[in-house]
């Protein structure tokens, strides 16, 4: 063995945790309830909870991924998820270089970022009319 | 850029779409530690906002402020909010130099009189004018010339919102924070060493979105430094179970464990870096292991050593940690008071920190 391969290296696991996923899924789930019963919406912003890896690992493992995954381009990529419980979305959003800037968890029927805006259906319509106009025989 | 668009219409123009804006907004909105359910409001008023004309000054500082701002990260977010803005003089950005650049600091003091947005970071020199001059003109003169058609200040970075280190003991420049010699326009300190920078950007925008923000009681916005480290750390549960790392080395700081006793400055600082965090997100001081030094604290220089914990008796943390499990924000506030004590002493007594300090640090 050569010298330093003779150095011992502990690599220590991340096993921290601040026990703050159990209420983080609490609040969830009265989310949801509320949700289903008069369907006000409800975001957490993941970001701003002391939350450790292990946490955000646990995290991910309880809810899991569920039939819709989209990602949005802009300003870097976006990864939006509905969980495997249905109603609960997460929205991860990065930068050009991939980090991320914001992390939420939704509960609604659809994230709204995902929806299309209405001036973008204006500049759209506009859009289109100009495709038209630009086809063959458009004028006649 | 065309003067008059407003923020959204910028942005556009530089090719992002409104769902990028839109993802612009969460993030600054979840940065400001607003509730996510104000982004709607966020996104609105952002849209409509003006360009502002923004002059820079710097004064007595490293430039580590402006580096911390432009190497962010290229093409970032923030610097795409910091085109939203019309910098119109940054003397150490500005491609001009000498006459063309003192000329163009005074022709956007002339087009914007009264309007304008005054950034500056640096402290000033008082004891002689001669120590830091820019075109010949001194930081004061400069300062109170460009301060009087200004709507607003923000002092960047710890040295131009409390002094910072050219203020250190025995403060052989005479350096002063902006506050002590502009006292009749507003003035927003965004301090830290250097201040975390999309805490800049959120600064701007925030101003550019709701108007002067609401500031604490050392003129820092709340949003941003309204909580301390300790509240927001994820080492946090430790303190409040009593779980210490006693040296840099022991099991607890291999077990992440809270760095209170190895002189974190957590409880008694207030800054975004827990949950903005540095390097793209990578991580934060205490993340990284080492304790944090509170340098978006008044005189963090002169506070004794960065080593020792922030209560004088480390035996009883203990002991205090067995009571922080109940109420764990009140011991913190008992021993930020205690720690505010000994700052004023040792700032009184002018200690300097010796390698001792270090070595006793890492060796408890």
């Amino acid at each position: 063995m050569d010298k330093a391969g003779a150095i011992a290296i502990e690599i220590e696991p991340a096993a921290i945790t601040t026990g703050n996923v159990l209420p983080l899924l609490h609040e969830l789930q009265h989310a949801l309830l509320r949700f289903q019963i008069d369907g006000s919406e409800h975001c957490i912003d993941v970001n701003s909870l002391p939350l450790s890896e292990q946490d955000h690992r646990q995290l991910e493992s309880v809810l899991g991924r569920g039939e819709v995954h989209a990602r949005l381009q802009a300003l870097g990529d976006s990864e939006i998820t509905e969980t495997r419980i249905p109603g609960i979305w997460r929205v991860v959003h990065a930068n050009a270089e991939g980090a991320v800037v914001g992390r939420f968890l939704e509960v609604t029927a659809c994230p709204s970022i995902l929806k299309t805006q209405q001036p973008d259906i204006t500049d759209g319509i506009a859009h289109l009319q100009r495709l038209i106009d630009e086809l063959p025989g458009a004028d006649q | 850029m065309k003067p008059g668009l407003t923020v959204g219409e910028t942005l556009r123009a530089h090719g992002v779409t409104r769902r990028g804006f839109l993802k612009y907004c969460a993030a600054v909105t979840s940065l400001m530690a607003l509730p996510p359910s104000s982004l709607k409001a966020v996104a609105a008023a952002l849209e409509a906002a003006r360009r502002p004309s923004v002059i820079w000054l710097s004064f007595q500082e490293c430039t580590g402020c402006t580096e911390s701002l432009t190497r962010s990260a290229d093409a970032s977010i923030e610097e795409l909010i910091f085109n939203a803005i019309s910098l119109d003089y940054h003397h150490t950005l500005q491609a001009a130099s000498g006459a063309a650049a003192e000329a163009a600091r005074e022709q956007a003091m002339h087009d914007n009189y009264g309007n304008y947005l005054l950034v500056v970071d640096g402290s000033i020199p008082m004891a002689d004018a001669g120590y830091s001059t820019i075109a010949g003109i001194s930081n004061r003169d400069m300062l109170l010339e460009t301060a009087a058609g200004a709507a607003a200040i923000v002092s960047v970075g710890t040295c131009a919102a409390f002094g910072g280190i050219p203020a250190a003991r025995p403060n052989p420049t005479g350096a002063v924070p902006v506050s002590e010699l502009i006292t009749d326009k507003p003035i927003i300190n965004v301090p830290g060493c250097p201040p975390i920078p999309v805490v800049i950007t959120g600064v701007l925008v925030q101003y550019l979105t709701f108007g002067l923000p609401d500031l604490d009681a050392q003129g820092r916005p709340l949003a941003f430094y309204g909580q301390s480290i300790h509240d927001r750390c994820y080492r946090r549960p430790f303190y409040d179970k009593g779980l210490f790392a006693d040296s840099f080395d022991d099991e607890g700081a291999k077990k992440g464990w809270c760095l209170y006793k190895l002189g974190c400055r957590g409880p008694t600082t207030y800054n975004a870096c827990a949950t903005a965090k540095w390097n793209n997100g990578t991580s934060f001081p205490i993340e990284s292991g080492h304790p944090c030094l509170g340098c978006s604290e008044p005189d963090f220089w002169d506070a004794g050593s960065f080593y020792h914990a922030l209560s004088t008796p480390t035996e009883a943390i203990g002991e205090a940690a067995v009571y922080a499990a109940g109420g764990g924000l009140l011991v913190g506030a008992a021993v930020g008071a205690a720690h505010q004590r000994r700052k004023r002493k040792a700032v009184d007594s002018h200690r300097k920190v010796s390698l001792d300090d270090i070595d006793e640090g890492a060796a408890k």
